[in-house]
């Protein structure tokens, strides 16, 4: 028995010393600004941003307002390779579990994106609004807005906001979705292998077969459309009615 | 093989084919079992592989004059039932929730194949019902509220969109893809333990634990499947075989006919074994009376029924 609890003893004492941080309480917000113990996890506001909206043009996303349980379920995905991406896996490989669940309640807390609720929208069939807001039902291509909730302010913990994301990052997460085909070899030609999708943690299989079904140019229209219903100043109002 | 179930006779259609009687009838009218029940229209005829289902005309076709608005409205109305019609609807349901893709989809009971077959002599309530009062019956029991008068703007705009999506469909012709498309009853019957398992698995993800459904805000997003914010007992998609054929065709969202038509069947049983809105045909205050008049011969329900100890349809508020 000694010889067992003598070295795990001095490793206690020892840890302190290793993870300065880790004997006080873990604050999510810290990690935003200066990053995890781990010099490895970086601040998350490097990339995503000092108000936690991200940076559209690099397509960083938007954390600010998004459910604390989506993101600290993103966080253990990138961790365990079911959402691939060379920048968040390190750093979701880095992170504590006190300080995913530390910094996803904080993300959680920052203002939520609003909408605000307008009359009933009319899109234009073969325009991305068309398939945020109708679908394409012939090929088993529910409407965006059926799942993410009206004007695509997310749903629950399961359904992100796609309102206040940007174009470039909606499009790599159907892209990410997807993967794709392989390119036989022709005369001319060398075959190209299939990528596999390098997300794949929707539940259920819900998000692979409509990102797999949409074309490349309803994703880049898709995509547009709810990257430009911008953002409304005024607080979420959860009183009024949401048309579809 | 789907398309070789014949069932006829068990086979509900759904909140469609529910209850139009109830809202036409009069007091003096006679009401027995088999006048009154909610049972249906005989299964829609087989879809020849080579063909496609009707394909209603495209939102592009609608005219830009009054009639064409009035086409834009019911559309809206169909959607945004609860928002645009509260004083209507007494749960949180929308058409839209039993009629997938605004009332597009085949074997979603799309409006396209519904409207040409009425008005229609129903023996259920020994007179002829017109598509206005099929209507009220989605009303009354789908959406647990008050059914609109048959000349509102509500039911007049709701029409004339039903009466659009039908164009060139053949009138008085049922049409493949019509109602839900229902499978047939599993040999060994159905299972709510089964069920709730796939239910868990499947559905609860976005129904809830609970099937209290999910909302943003006051707006309902994924619908209750049970509870008051739920059809009511004399809703059609409260028989298990109603409710497993829109399941088997069109759940999981987007992923339809995914599921077994075992499976559909036992998470069908575990979804209407719970408690909703009472019947609101309620006779003398009591179930055993109303399931006697109205749910013994139409097709497969608990109502009334003992289950885990509980006699259900005791109604919720």
């Amino acid at each position: 028995m000694r010889k067992l609890i003598t070295p795990l003893l001095s490793g206690l004492l020892l840890l302190p010393a290793l993870l300065p941080l880790s004997a006080q309480a873990v604050d999510g917000s810290d990690i935003m600004q200066k990053g995890g113990a781990n010099p490895a996890a970086m601040p998350c506001i490097t990339c995503h941003g000092t108000d936690g909206k991200g940076m559209a043009a690099a397509g960083f996303p938007r954390l600010a307002g998004l459910p604390e349980a989506y993101i600290a379920k993103q966080l253990a995905d990138f961790k365990a390779g079911r959402r691939e991406n060379a920048v968040m896996q390190p750093i979701a490989q880095s992170l504590t579990p006190e300080e995913v669940a530390a910094v996803a309640k904080a993300y959680a807390e920052l203002p939520k994106v609003n909408i605000k609720p307008g009359p009933v929208e009319r899109p234009q069939p073969g325009s991305g609004a068309w398939i945020a807001l109708r679908g394409a039902w012939e090929r088993n291509i529910p409407e965006c807005t059926l799942c993410h909730g009206p004007a695509g302010v997310g749903v629950g913990d399961t359904f992100p906001p796609l309102a206040g994301q940007s174009a470039l990052y909606i499009e790599n997460q159907l892209k990410a979705w997807r993967g794709t085909k392989a390119v036989a070899a022709t005369r001319k030609t060398k075959a190209v292998a299939a990528v596999p999708p390098s997300r794949r943690n929707d539940p259920n299989g819900l998000m692979a077969h409509i990102a797999v079904d949409l074309s490349e140019a309803e994703i880049k229209a898709v995509s547009d459309y709810f990257a430009g219903l911008g953002e409304s100043k005024e607080a979420f109002d959860e009183s009024q009615h949401r048309l579809r | 093989m789907k398309n070789a179930k014949i069932l006829a006779a068990l086979l509900g259609s759904i909140c469609l084919f529910a209850g139009v009687a109830q809202a036409a009838d009069t007091a003096n009218t006679p009401r027995n079992s088999r006048l009154d029940d909610q049972t249906q229209l005989p299964k829609a005829p087989a879809k020849p592989v080579s063909q496609q289902y009707f394909q209603p005309p495209a939102d592009t076709d609608i005219p830009n004059n009054a009639f064409g608005e009035l086409v834009r409205r019911g559309q809206d109305l169909f959607m945004n039932t609860k928002a645009l019609a509260p004083e209507y609807v007494g749960n949180e349901m929308n058409c839209v929730n039993c009629h997938i893709d605004r009332g597009r989809k085949a074997n979603s009971a799309p409006l396209w194949a519904a409207y040409p077959m009425y008005p229609a002599y129903r023996k259920k309530n020994n007179k002829v019902n017109t598509y206005v009062e099929r209507m009220q019956g989605c009303f009354q029991f789908s959406m647990n509220g008050k059914p609109p008068t048959a000349d509102s703007e509500i039911l007049t705009a709701l029409t004339t969109y039903a009466y659009w999506l039908s164009t060139g469909a053949p009138t008085g012709k049922a049409l493949p893809g019509r109602g839900f498309d229902e499978p047939p009853p599993p040999k060994g019957g159905y299972d709510i333990a089964r069920g709730k398992a796939v239910y868990e698995k499947q559905c609860q993800l976005c129904h809830g634990e609970n099937g209290e459904g999910k909302k943003v805000g006051v707006t309902s997003v994924f619908p209750a499947l049970w509870g008051k914010d739920s059809y009511n007992w004399g809703a059609g998609m409260h028989r298990i075989n109603t409710a497993a054929g829109f399941i088997q065709h069109n759940m999981p969202l987007g992923r339809g006919e995914t599921l077994s038509d075992q499976e559909a069947w036992d998470v069908a049983a575990y979804i209407n074994s719970h408690e909703r809105p009472q019947d609101p045909r309620l006779v003398n205050g009591s179930i055993d009376e109303t399931r006697k008049r109205y749910h013994a011969d139409d097709g497969v329900n608990l109502y009334g029924v003992v289950v885990n100890g509980k006699k259900l349809g005791q109604g919720v508020q």
